[in-house]
């Protein structure tokens, strides 16, 4: 198993929704420049090594679009009365942000994650509450290894109504999810992010290009992926190992499910031989017993993480192959620039 | 690196390196002052080494301003500095930051505030109104000034200003840097092999510059010049002399290599997919 610590559940929602509940999910993230830079930092300064580091979005919802304005990072979780903090942490922030004119309503939070791994039941839990109180609100998700290898790596989830039912219910067996025909694509839905800069950051921007002597380097060319691609298959090898376990732990209950039945089935004709053998002798009949009680059903094992591994395989699955699609385009373009030669 | 009004260099006094996201939110700042209010002030947070300042995060503080008196909401900032420190506890008050173009008298009351919270506080100027055209982006450091004995003065004197960027940083930059570019203002985050094409794209470009600029040296219209022509040369050698079938070779493994990978996954998905199915039966 990977050694990375998964800090527990994200920073619990404290607003209330926003105006009223729209009816139309959002279909567009618009985020600013702002809101980017801080997220890129707060990971770069505290999320050394393989520590995931979350915080809170900051926004307002504009018709079907999710404006994201500001953020702010969350603590780790280091000291022993971290929940009592992290309301009040909260709860202090967002007081002081609406001071200086901050929009403090709550839309959402963002993790950082290691090779796309994010797929895990304390972001289910988490992603839902907020879902539950905000309706709109999405969780961000940065991907710091891939954003260095050259381009912006920022994804935003929200959970699919099916899964927010399921949830709801806390139905995880087999029967359950079958009701709601839930596989793990239509876990979660990913919802397309644009940047939008004021005029004054673009103004920024043009001073930046003017006056910053940092080279442009250009890593989205660089040529090596050995590396990369070892660690993404050990991940995916550790999942798929958990999927086989997982898959044995279902086979072993539904055999036992089928052994049960037979046994309940022999049983019951027992009975009945035995009861037509007493009629046939003139006694009274063997009272019914309660055949439940006697053969107890296995417990059905809950569906969920299973779910869950079977998403997040996909998720490696998807990375991988853009990975190589990237490096395959690179290897044919230096096969080119070498050929001229 | 300077702004085109010579500014003079300083000698004495650290060089000042500034991160973006600072800049970004100071301006966010600005676009949401309170009505009425001229200018912006905050705390600037971040290291101090031996030579130099990093500032890496800012906070805005809300503030009065009139003609006679300035207040400042102490706590507020107070507050905000200890939330800052449970999440970075590296970072350090090191001293303030105001909009606009010049310093004031309230800015000296201001600053005098700062020296009580930090040792030797930097004051970082930005003109969001953009009055000359650019924003003037500057840092100073307090200096006593007069005749010992009589009335001391304070005297701003300016240092370097550097940016610096995290890589990551750099690129998330460069994205928003497109945004210039649109009416819109707007860039949707692309993936796959068009973000490799238009990093391509990018290196022929330059390239192209560079072929004009030999063009134009070949034919006599511009003087050669010795440092471009090292470069050149350093550009020409980078391109490794490979023998055709040793870079044969490699890149058939490479491909294989991601081919492999690539097949690997695509059997996996189909796997998890198949076992979702049967388990639904």
């Amino acid at each position: 198993m990977a050694t990375r610590k998964e800090s527990g559940s994200a920073p619990t929602t404290v607003m209330a929704s926003t105006g009223g509940t729209l009816d139309s999910p959002v279909k567009q993230i618009q985020i600013e420049g702002l809101v980017v830079l801080k997220i890129i930092k707060h990971y770069q300064e505290e999320g050394q090594g393989s520590e995931v580091v979350q915080g809170v979005l900051l926004g307002l919802v504009v018709e079907d679009r999710l404006e994201i304005t500001n953020c702010f990072p969350f603590p780790q979780h280091t000291e022993d009365d971290a929940d009592f903090d992290e309301v009040q942490y909260q709860m202090e922030m967002m007081r002081s942000l609406r001071h200086v004119n901050i929009d403090h309503l709550h839309v959402g939070w963002y993790q950082s994650t290691y090779y796309g791994s994010f797929v895990s039941r304390a972001l289910l839990d988490s992603q839902f509450s907020y879902q539950h109180a905000i309706e709109e609100s999405v969780v961000l998700i940065y991907d710091p290894i891939k954003t260095a290898q050259g381009s912006l790596s920022l994804k935003a989830y929200r959970l699919t109504p099916k899964l927010m039912e399921i949830c709801k219910e806390k139905d995880f067996t087999p029967e359950g999810l079958k009701k709601a025909s839930i596989g793990f694509e239509n876990m979660f839905e990913e919802v397309p992010i644009i940047i939008k800069n004021s005029h004054l950051i673009n103004a920024l921007m043009w001073e930046l290009e003017d006056k910053s002597t940092v080279a442009d380097k250009h890593e989205l060319l660089n040529l090596s992926s050995s590396n990369h691609l070892e660690k993404s298959l050990q991940l995916l090898m550790d999942r798929v190992d958990d999927m086989c376990q997982d898959i044995v732990k279902y086979n072993t209950y539904s055999r036992n499910l089928s052994k049960q039945q037979q046994q309940k089935h022999q049983y019951l004709q027992r009975r009945q031989q035995e009861n037509t053998q007493r009629q046939s002798r003139g006694e009274p009949p063997l009272p019914e017993e309660d055949i439940t009680k006697m053969f107890k059903p296995p417990q059905p094992p809950p569906r969920m993480d299973t779910l869950l591994i079977a998403g997040q395989i996909n998720n490696y699955c998807q990375n991988v192959k853009e990975f190589t699609s990237q490096n395959l385009g690179k290897l044919f373009m230096a096969e080119a620039l070498q050929g001229n030669n | 690196m300077l702004s085109s009004v010579p500014a003079p260099m300083s000698v004495y006094g650290p060089v000042v390196k500034i991160h973006p996201v600072v800049l970004a939110s100071i301006c966010d700042s600005y676009e949401r002052r309170n009505e009425g209010a001229s200018r912006v002030i905050g705390t600037l947070l971040g290291t101090i080494d031996k030579h130099s300042i990093e500032v890496t995060n800012c906070f805005s503080v809300p503030h009065n301003e009139s003609e006679d008196e300035v207040a400042v909401d102490m706590e507020f900032a107070k507050n905000m500095y200890e939330l800052h420190k449970r999440v970075s506890p590296t970072e350090v008050i090191i001293g303030w930051y105001a909009t606009g173009f010049d310093i004031t008298e309230h800015s000296v009351l201001i600053h005098e505030y700062y020296s009580r919270e930090a040792t030797n506080p930097i004051h970082l100027t930005m003109d969001t109104a953009l009055q000359s055209g650019k924003m003037n982006i500057r840092a100073y450091v307090s200096a006593q000034m007069g005749v010992p004995g009589k009335t001391v003065g304070v005297m701003f004197t300016p240092l370097t200003v550097k940016y610096i960027y995290y890589d990551t940083e750099r690129i998330g930059v460069d994205l928003l840097q497109r945004t210039r570019v649109l009416p819109s203002r707007t860039k949707g985050l692309t993936s796959d092999l068009s973000q490799v094409a238009g990093s391509a794209a990018r290196v022929q470009d330059m390239l192209t510059t560079v072929l004009a600029y030999i063009e134009d040296v070949l034919s006599g219209k511009v003087a050669a010049d010795n440092s471009v022509g090292r470069f050149l040369m350093d550009l020409v050698n980078k391109v490794p002399t490979i023998s055709a079938e040793d870079f044969e070779n490699m890149l058939n493994s490479n491909i294989n290599d991601l081919l492999m990978v690539t097949y690997l996954s695509n059997l996996t998905q189909a796997q998890i997919a198949l076992n979702e199915k049967l388990v639904l039966l």
